[in-house]
């Protein structure tokens, strides 16, 4: 194993010459979006070094609670995006589904990521649960937000289909059937693309990054090949838990669409 | 048109029977009787709450306050499924399912868990209803008059006791509305089956309906028993 070469902060600083350059160009052909470059560079830059920081603390100091609690950040995150990006079609009892399925989801992958298939041990080390439960969650909340987003949107945009099967007597269940399939469909489509086009398409982030640190490219596949897999098993259970208990919350206990999403008809 | 014993035990209870039913400032009705195996028209201003009755006799709409029974029974007590499944209604605009015409006409059986109809049922509602059409044609490709008179076809295939028809003429030419009233009203008087309509078509439906439902803002301002037909 090679060491990875050491980039030096002045020649870091080099790189934000292209960042210069992009200004300059958006400057001439008078795109206005300075201000908005600048403050992602910004952003990023700041993020990426307290985050750098942040680990550095962390690893070195290996405990379950640390661990714990930035996981728990992590979802809460994670679940609070998934929020924000329904905005108004959220009511109410959708959003304990939503957060049931990410955390019922997200930690069952993750757990038989690390106990079964890499078998890490501790279990809570931070070099190995950090960055994988990331990759799980980050990749669940766009499963999650596509599949519910779907659901609501589908279901709203065609009462009259949801509502005119109920009227021949459907149980919601039946009534719900073509639009939960959708949701299911749109809500996995972003990971089974991804995994279709790996490696050919593109190299994944986390394999690049450990051929960068010098790891044979045969034991970063094995690492890849895994994590995807974990994601895989984390979205398809995510998005199956988030249509299959959502749709029901669309309706009242007398089999009725609840007047929430009446209100909030497309 | 009662001729066999079991439709005339049905018969002497009502259908349904309301009482003190409140729903927002939609609708007010302190009591109504609907009659079993007969023909019910119900009548009045758009607005004034006709739709929302039909909704709440199909529990798609539960009132915030009153009675509703059905065969003397409470709908309190009964699965809102198993009511649809008896009571089925058939909105304004007709709902057409992705799909063939074949599949839209049996769709109601397997939604609400009903034996699928025989083949030759099948044949015989299209050319009741005059949809001339191949069953393996496309019905988001029907016109708006095809469209209806596949919604009508499938809800007659179900068989359920009563059924509830929400304007099925309105947006229909004159010749075809009496058709569909043609054929609706006989339907159900040979099988004895409970029929509500409402109609914006008062004088056209006249001599079909046994009685006449007039509802204006939220009340029913007149009960009209008639003998048309």
């Amino acid at each position: 194993m090679e060491g990875i070469i050491q980039i030096e902060i002045l020649y870091l600083a080099l790189g934000y010459i292209l960042i210069l350059l992009l200004l300059l160009l958006v400057r001439l052909k008078r795109l206005g979006k300075e201000w908005e470059i600048t403050l992602a560079s910004l952003r990023m830059t700041a993020q990426l070094v307290l985050t750098g920081f942040v680990l550095t603390y962390v690893f070195s100091w290996e405990k379950i609670w640390i661990t714990l609690i930035i996981f728990a950040v992590m979802e809460a995150f994670a679940i609070h995006t998934v929020f924000g990006r329904m905005k108004k079609s959220l009511f109410p009892a959708l959003r304990i589904v939503i957060a049931g399925s990410m955390l019922v989801g997200t930690t069952a992958a993750l757990a038989y990521f690390l106990f079964v298939i890499v078998r890490v041990s501790p279990w809570f080390a931070p070099r190995y649960f950090i960055p994988v439960a990331g990759m799980i969650i980050g990749n669940s909340m766009n499963g999650i937000s596509i599949g519910i987003d779907r659901l609501s949107s589908g279901i709203r945009s065609r009462l009259d289909r949801l509502e005119g099967a109920l009227m021949l007597g459907a149980s919601p269940k039946e009534a719900a059937r073509p639009f939960v399939k959708e949701a299911f469909s749109a809500g996995i489509m972003p990971i089974i693309n991804n995994m279709m086009g790996m490696g050919i398409v593109f190299l994944p982030g986390m394999m690049t990054g450990q051929i960068l640190a010098g790891i044979a490219p045969l034991d970063a596949i094995k690492y890849q090949i895994a994590i995807m897999l974990g994601i895989g098993g984390s979205v398809t259970i995510t998005v199956f838990l988030v249509t299959e208990l959502g749709y029901r919350r669309f309706f009242n206990r007398y089999s009725q669409v609840r007047q929430e999403v009446l209100d909030l008809r497309l | 048109m009662n001729t066999n014993s079991q439709a005339g035990a049905a018969a002497s209870t009502p259908a349904f029977q309301l009482q003190e039913v409140r729903f927002k400032d939609v609708l007010d009705i302190k009591s109504l009787e609907i009659d079993a195996c007969k023909v019910s028209a119900v009548v009045g201003p758009s607005g004034g709450g006709k739709t929302t009755l039909l909704r709440i006799l199909n529990r798609m709409t539960t009132p915030d306050s009153g009675k509703v029974l059905f065969f003397g029974e409470s709908v309190e007590e009964i699965d809102p499924v198993h009511l649809r499944r008896k009571v089925v209604m058939l909105t304004q605009m007709p709902v057409i399912f992705a799909g063939t015409v074949q599949e839209n006409l049996l769709i109601g059986c397997r939604l609400a868990d009903k034996e699928e109809p025989v083949a030759e049922a099948v044949q015989a509602i299209m050319t009741r209803v005059g949809l001339d059409k191949e069953l393996s044609a496309d019905a988001a490709q029907l016109s708006g008059g095809e469209k209806q008179r596949l919604a009508l076809a499938r809800v007659m295939l179900m068989e359920s006791e009563v059924m509830l028809l929400d304007e099925p003429s309105a947006s229909l030419d004159e010749e075809t509305e009496v058709l569909i009233f043609d054929l609706v009203t006989e339907f159900c008087c040979e099988r004895c089956k409970t029929l509500i309509m409402v109609t914006h078509s008062e004088k056209g439906f006249t001599g079909y309906y046994d009685t006449l439902i007039r509802i204006r803002d939220g009340r029913v301002d007149e009960v009209a028993h008639e003998r048309g037909r």
